[in-house]
């Protein structure tokens, strides 16, 4: 019973509960004996038993949900990754998670990550990296790893995740799934732990497009305890698109070309002539400032995380060092409680703000952001969309970039353009590269075009027709 | 004097002249905690002695993953106060983050704003305003121990009742040339702001709380020296004595031929002390940079439009109507403007049918009814508005005596009622001409011998007939009206 439960995507399974023909504690309880089963280390938490009502008739029917650690959920533990929250259990829910839970979507389980989701292969994780399921000994990708195991494992039949430089996308393409960060302003931030507030974003992991649309439909919306916030003009549609026809797709030579695998590049030049097979137009394009993306995210994601993990000083909650004065309270607490590479990017970030170095790094960097989203605003002058590789590669393995955190940056750096300009990417299973391992394809779009993206992704995931699924133990 | 534990830089060899005059310059920054009803970004209500830690949210607590969202009536209030002090709003300002550790600042930063503040440019009576911008009020710390601060301290709590509640902050430009006139220009502040109604503004309990900039330059020069910080004098009285104790130890500093050095001085009301600060305002880099979690507040013409009608006539504006359409002496316009409760009852004894002149008026409420009712408003006591005007016009009139008209002000005051039957009653009318040319006759037939001293040229004496009039006619006799008969009769 619980092999063929398993097989459905989430909208399937939905459509099964509303007809009666499967109750929604019956899928609870078959997702969450996979979930209690992860082998993965993709779940920090998993729920004991299913929530007391599930309305059949809501949206969502019942399916149950994988929830990034990043958000708060009441009186469950909540950590971000970090030991120095470890133990810690808000007394508020998220508001993208109770949107969910409101429409149908109870939580199943909370998943592992990068530390405050800075990473891009969840070996940052307080608690132990996740391992691929498509092979063990790989990195799944981050920092919304946990989610993206989670998704291609079978353990969950669709989960959240959070994207600041590429965070959802990057892991949904090592990990063969599809993953949607949304324009800025879509989805509330409030209860996410907050990593880089100008850029995090939270968006769906789900196993196909419809999935993808179907969650986030009922993730987005304003929000008036989250002054970001704006959601969208339309509402999200079930995309139903088998073609592109008249759909102009730019191709930035910037972020296609040096640095991608040969594998990853020759699935990237395939899904390229599907477009066009499918009646869509190729033109190239460019993102001039594209090369310089990386740097400035890597000024201003830490000047702004410095301040947001202020916070975390062993006064009120989590991790408090015993020590003789506050300062040392203090200092210990935080050198206790963060990893490495928080410590490294609160430095960085710190450096960056401080008097004399302001203009010159943080003040620069914005500039750049500036004009990056110039470059995609003249893109879409002249087409809808921009198609790249969601990563240069295939998931690396574990323990490969640990050491070069220059080289691990690097991984992103498709990615890390769309949330410096605020606009909606997703990305899809385009193939497999190397070692048979799946390789991502990204559509960009103008902010607030998530319905182009996800109509666009729909076509070009049924000519791609992706066989998504590891081996699932 | 107070500048033991000073820290003081080796002394550059003197060339001042020793008896060398100094200015000091003063600059004031006042914080006023704003009357809203909720936090600046949160949806706790403001907490007046609440139990510790029962005003609080994930927001104010600053919990992971929470955000913070403007209070509109915050901005609405912080507009009322920047056009009140004649500033330019600004048409986007932006909030900050201020960053640093400290345990009553539960997110490691404050948000405030920073280059572009809410209003700029104003001016309040004879000082200019600098700015005037919005931020969240810092938690509270309770130390236990005998320092009675965080170091030494066996242990500290927190109160986050009051973290996030809103503050307005109000920097002037360095226009204040002496501690009593910082002092004076704080009080037409506080009385503009409680006029205002969006602060209790009692500097007892720290919704208006005053730091003064200060330094002294060789009397002439132009260039500013070196400024001290003094932080946090809780009371007018206070702030004068910080600043003159500052001042003095300024001047001292530079006859010796020593420096100022820059730093922040608490100021101990119980020794006239002033010691270095520590803790959290020791030399800080706050690396502010825009904060991410707002958007940028940009009133609207209906919100500007909203606050400005919502301004009412303010004490300063108040003062030189009542000087110039009224012709008030300054000091009698002030009393009255800054004091709203006595300029109502002023104003509206002017109103009243047929009242005397308004300068008349003004002499009896600032003279006579302030003499019987202190500090308390004039509404809380019985006298009405219009039973002044009348007494007021009787004395103009004629019909009743200045030192009787007193009386029935003492009885109007305490017991109310109406002017004329009080007079009638206790029979406190103006003594006829005759009834008074018969008190006078007799009167120097007794002081006789005074009588004479006054013919000898000695014009002192008449006080001594006067007073048997005044016994005789109970206070109901004009004085200049018996001064003339009495020498009319020499």
């Amino acid at each position: 019973m619980s092999g063929d439960l398993i097989d459905l995507t989430a909208a399937q399974a939905g459509e099964r509960v509303r007809a009666g023909e499967l109750s929604a504690s019956e899928l609870f309880e078959a997702w969450r004996e996979r979930a209690a089963a992860d082998s993965l280390n993709a779940y920090r938490w998993v729920a004991d038993a299913p929530p007391p009502e599930t309305d059949a008739g809501a949206p969502l029917a019942g399916v149950p949900l994988a929830i990034k650690d990043l958000f708060c959920t009441e009186g469950v533990p909540s950590a971000a990754g970090s030991r120095i929250l470890e133990g810690y259990r808000p007394p508020y829910t998220a508001t993208a998670v109770e949107r969910l839970a409101a429409a149908g979507a109870p939580m199943l389980g909370k998943t592992n990550m990068d530390e405050f989701a800075m990473g891009s292969s969840n070996e940052n994780s307080g608690f132990g990296p996740v391992k691929n399921p498509w092979d063990e000994s790989r990195v799944p990708g981050g920092s919304s790893g946990g989610s993206a195991a989670a998704v291609a494992a079978g353990l969950a039949p669709w989960a959240i995740g959070t994207d600041t430089g590429g965070s959802i996308r990057q892991p949904a393409a090592l990990c063969g799934i599809v993953g949607l960060k949304p324009t800025y302003g879509a989805v509330s931030r409030y209860g996410m732990i907050a990593f880089a507030s100008s850029l995090d974003q939270a968006g769906p992991l789900t196993r196909d497009v419809t999935d993808c649309a179907l969650l986030f439909r009922h993730m987005v919306g304003r929000d008036p305890l989250d002054s970001t916030s704006t959601g969208l003009p339309d509402e999200v549609l079930l995309p139903a698109a088998e073609r592109l026809d008249g759909l102009r797709f730019g191709v930035p030579p910037e972020l296609t070309r040096g640095g991608v695998d040969p594998g990853v590049g020759a699935v990237f030049e395939q899904s390229l002539r599907l477009i066009e097979e499918l009646g869509g137009t190729l033109e190239e394009v460019s993102l001039p400032h594209s090369d310089q993306a990386i740097s400035a995210y890597y000024v201003i994601a830490p000047a702004e995380a410095s301040a947001n993990l202020a916070r975390f000083d062993g006064v009120r909650y989590g991790l408090r060092a015993e020590a003789g004065d506050l300062g040392s309270m203090y200092e210990q607490t935080r050198e206790q409680g963060f990893g490495d590479e928080v410590k490294r990017r609160i430095m960085l970030g710190t450096y960056a703000l401080s008097s004399g170095y302001y203009d010159a790094y943080y003040g620069r960097a914005q500039r750049v952001r500036t004009k990056i989203a110039e470059d995609f605003r003249s893109a879409f002058e002249r087409v809808d969309l921009i198609v790249t590789p969601t990563s240069p590669t295939v998931a690396f393995g574990l323990g490969e970039r640990t050491d070069d955190p220059l080289a691990m940056y690097l991984s992103d750096f498709c990615t890390v353009p769309m949330p410096l300009a605020g606009i909606p990417a997703i990305s899809i299973p385009g193939g497999f590269g190397e070692h048979d391992l799946p390789v991502g394809i990204q559509l960009a779009g103008p902010a607030f075009s998530e319905n182009r993206i996800l109509e666009a992704a729909h076509a070009l995931e049924g000519a791609i027709g992706f066989d998504g699924s590891p081996a699932r133990g | 004097m107070a500048d033991r534990g000073l820290q003081r830089e080796a002394a550059p060899p003197s060339d001042a002249p020793a008896e060398r005059a100094y200015e000091p310059v003063i600059g004031l920054e006042i914080h006023v905690q704003l009357a809203t009803r909720t936090k600046m970004f949160c949806g706790c209500e403001l907490s007046f002695g609440e139990e510790p830690n029962t005003r609080t949210c994930p927001v104010c607590l600053g919990l992971p993953g929470t955000l913070p969202v403007t209070n509109a009536e915050a901005v609405h209030f912080g507009l009322m106060i920047g056009m009140a002090l004649g500033c330019e709003p600004a048409p986007r300002s932006i909030f900050h983050r201020k960053n640093y550790f400290y345990p009553d600042l539960p997110k490691g930063y404050q948000i405030s704003q920073y280059d572009i503040p809410l209003a700029r440019d104003g001016r309040l009576g004879d000082i200019r305003i600098h700015r005037v911008h919005l931020e969240e009020d810092a938690a509270k710390l309770v130390h236990a121990g005998a320092s009675g601060r965080i170091h030494g301290a066996e242990a500290s709590a927190v109160d986050f009742n009051r973290g996030g509640t809103p503050l307005v902050e109000i920097v002037t430009e360095p226009d204040v040339r002496s501690a009593a006139q910082a002092a004076e220009w704080l009080r037409l502040l506080r009385v503009t702001l409680r006029q205002l109604g969006v602060s209790d503004v009692n500097m007892d309990e720290g919704s208006l709380r005053c730091d003064a900039n200060v330094s002294i330059r060789p009397l002439g020069e132009t260039t500013l020296g070196t400024k001290t910080e003094l932080k946090n004098m809780n009371s007018f009285r206070f702030l004068e004595r910080g600043v003159n104790a500052e001042i003095a130890r300024q001047e001292g500093l530079m006859r010796e031929g020593a420096v100022v050095s820059q730093e922040t001085l608490h100021f101990d009301p119980r020794t006239g002390a002033l010691s270095p600060l520590r803790s959290k305002e020791e030399a800080h880099d706050y690396r502010y940079f825009p904060e991410p979690d707002l958007v940028p507040v940009a009133p609207t013409e209906a919100m500007l439009e909203r606050a400005r009608s919502a301004l009412p006539e303010l004490p300063a504006q108040r003062a030189e109507r009542l000087e110039g359409d009224l012709g008030l002496g300054a000091d009698t316009a002030k009393l009255l403007a800054f004091r709203t409760g006595l300029g109502d009852f002023f104003e509206a004894a002017v109103a009243t049918d047929g009242a005397a002149d308004a300068r008349a008026i003004a002499n009896w409420v600032v003279g006579e009814l302030v003499a019987n009712i202190g500090d308390a408003d004039p509404a809380d006591t019985k006298v009405e508005p219009a039973s002044l005007a009348r007494l007021v016009a009787m004395v103009g009139e004629g019909a009743v005596a200045g030192s009787a008209a007193k009386e029935v002000m003492a009885t109007l005051v305490a017991e109310g009622g109406d002017p004329a039957e009080i007079v009638e009653a206790k029979g406190l009318g103006a003594a006829g001409a005759d009834e008074l040319a018969g008190i006078v006759a007799q009167a120097m037939v007794e002081q006789a011998d005074a009588v004479e001293k006054i013919r000898a040229g000695n014009e002192k004496a008449i006080g001594a007939v006067m007073g048997v009039v005044m016994r005789e006619t109970k206070g109901r006799a004009d004085g200049a009206e018996v001064q003339r008969l009495i020498r009319e009769r020499l």
